[in-house]
Formats: structure tokens, sequence, C-alpha cells
């Protein structure tokens, strides 16, 4: 029996539970009120969320993968693009687009078009360095160090900090193939 | 199959078609050769102690992937032997048969191994290893209690396969 084919991310959106949209964006935004009311810091709470989004990230690609039947992506192109398409319309909804790619093909730019978590929000002037999304920077990245990609996630643009759009920068840092777990003297 | 989230698992399982157990053994690896499960039904014959039949297992199926990618005839570019190989990468052998049975496998581009041996008379096991990594999303990554790297020890999880694998022809 050859093997099925992918799904569209439209495809399995439609197919899975969801949650009610305000139910997500109030609670994530009980967290990171939470955060700043324990840590204190805002680059703290950054880290954290970062942290908190990497371990959402490990688990989330074997959802991924279970759910849209893709197989290795040939190179990162191709990888951002799943990323975007595929990944992001399945589980907040939403499309983005990879733009700016550099000329190595290492490092693009994902642009949001909507964002879920951020309705209804605004930065207070003692919030400001705080990157609200800081999630989904940790799921990219804990997703794709589980697929062998050592990748740095940044906030390049953020509507909340009066940008005009949302943008991450996904950059590979390295490709990490698989070893030989044992030592050959065990 | 009703689940806890009541979502639709994709593929749907296959039609059951025989009764009783037909299958032997399963073993769920991670990338790192750790052994997240493993589940007995049949095996008469013992011959090494755990730890060594994992890593035996495991080290059979590192070299075979291996060896299956340098011998792929249609590949134009292929690795060295014994050069480390980004999971997934290569083509992928997913089953082989002896006399007295047949091992499947199958792996995930995330580095999670299934491998299941079943009686020499089974079909092609590929959907079925699909399926049971899809219950392995539901009661296994989505599990708070779990920790990713781990010996699986979630008792729904052990229900489910148990369940799923009483139905392969």
């Amino acid at each position: 029996m050859p093997p099925a084919a992918p799904r569209s991310g439209e495809a399995i959106f439609a197919s899975v539970e969801r949650v009610n949209a305000e139910l997500f964006t109030l609670t994530y935004g009980a967290i990171v009120r939470q955060l700043l009311t324990d840590l204190e810091e805002v680059d703290e709470v950054n880290k954290q969320l970062d942290q908190m989004g990497y371990n959402i990230g490990i688990r989330l690609i074997d959802e991924f993968l279970a759910k849209s039947n893709v197989s290795r992506c040939v190179d990162f192109k191709e990888t951002a693009e799943m990323i975007a398409k595929v990944g992001f319309k399945m589980f907040l909804g939403v499309t983005a687009s990879v733009m700016n790619w550099d000329a190595d093909g290492t490092c693009c730019s994902i642009l949001l078009e909507d964002n879920p978590l951020v309705d209804f929000v605004e930065l207070p002037d003692t919030c400001q360095g705080l990157y609200y999304c800081n999630i989904l920077s940790g799921v990219i990245r804990g997703a794709l160090e589980m697929v062998a990609m050592k990748t740095e996630v940044t906030w390049i643009r953020d509507m909340l900090r009066g940008d005009d759009a949302y943008e991450l920068q996904v950059k590979l840092l390295k490709q990490v193939p698989e070893e030989y777990p044992y030592k050959d003297d065990e | 199959m009703q689940f806890f989230g009541g979502s639709e698992i994709s593929p749907s399982p296959p039609v059951p078609t025989a009764t009783g157990n037909n299958a032997h053994m399963m073993y769920i690896f991670n990338r790192n050769g750790v052994c997240l499960l493993y589940r007995e039904w049949n095996r008469p014959l013992h011959t090494l102690n755990p730890q060594q039949d994992h890593k035996l297992m495991f080290g059979l199926l590192f070299s075979l992937k291996s060896l299956t990618a340098k011998m792929d005839p249609t590949n134009a570019e292929k690795g060295n032997l014994g050069i480390p190989q980004l999971p997934g990468q290569g083509c992928s052998f997913h089953s082989f048969r002896t006399n007295t049975y047949k091992l499947s496998f199958m792996e995930t581009p995330s580095g999670i191994k299934f491998i299941l041996i079943t009686n020499p008379r089974t079909g092609d096991l590929r959907e079925t290893l699909k399926y049971i990594y899809n219950l392995y999303v539901e009661y296994v990554a989505k599990n708070a209690l779990y920790t990713p790297g781990t010996l699986i020890k979630c008792e729904l999880f052990n229900t489910a396969l148990d369940q799923y694998v009483r139905s392969i022809a």
C-alpha cells in the first residue's frame, strides 16, 4: 500500500478538536500576567516564555508529524514553508507566509497575518521590553530541535511594540545528524 | 475508538479481521537509543537480558538503515557507510521477514522508532504503525505527567495499544 499523501493545514484544522479562541487568548494572557507578577523582571519573563514554548515544541512536533503525514523535508526552505503553511494553520488557524530568505537559505522570516494570542492586549509602560508572544519562538525552536535542526528564533517586528506586523526570524544554526548512541565498550 | 479528547485519529484503523493475539512484541525507541516501551504478548524464547536485547535491537535497526541507504540503486547521492544520517533521510526500510516472524519498522522524522514483531503471514503494517504513532501522540506526547525521553508508564496507552494490536490481521 503506498504511503498516504501529506494533508493540508486546512484539512487538519477542520478535523481536530478546537478550543474557543477567546478562552485561548485569555488563558495565555493570564499566564503572562502571572509570570510578570512572579518574576518581575521582563527579561526573565521572556526567557521563561521561551522555555515554556520549548517544552511545548518538543511534544508538538510528534503531533504535527502524525497528523500531517509529511515526510522529511529536503531542505530548510521546505521546512520553513511547512511551519508557515501547515503548522501555524493546523495549531492556531492562521496563515503565515515565508519571506526574506538570505543568500545561503539558512535564515528567513515568517510573517503572521493575524495572531490570536494578542487579541485585546495592550502593553503598559512598565513592560516595554516584553516579547508577549515569545512562547511561539520557543515552540518553533523546540520542534525543530527534535527534527535535528538547531535554530535561533527571534522577533523582528511585534505589533504590541508599535510595529506594523508580526515577524519572526528563524535562523538555522546547524543540522545535527543521528549518531550511534552506545559507546562501543559498553 | 473513543479517546479522551474525542478527536479523530487519522488514518482510521484497519478493520479487524482476525481474533487472538497476532503480535509477538513491540519496541519504541527514541533517537538517543532509549527504549521508551517494550511490550510482549507472545514470546516463548528469551535469549538475552532486557538491556542487551534493547541495545541489540536498536543497533540492528541503526545499521540496517545505514546499509539500505548505502545500497540504494536509485539515489545518486549516497553517504559513506557509518556516517550518521539525519533521521528520516535516505531510503527507509520498513520490514523484514524470516520463516518464523516478520519485523515491521517505522521511523518518524523526530527520531521515534516503532518496531512491531508479528507472525510471518502479516501483510504490510505501515498503516498500522502510523495508527500506533497517533496513539503515541494522544496518550504519551500530550500527557503532562510524561517526561519526553523516559520510559513510558501510561496505563491508558498500554491498554489502547493492547486492544489495537489484538485486531491486527
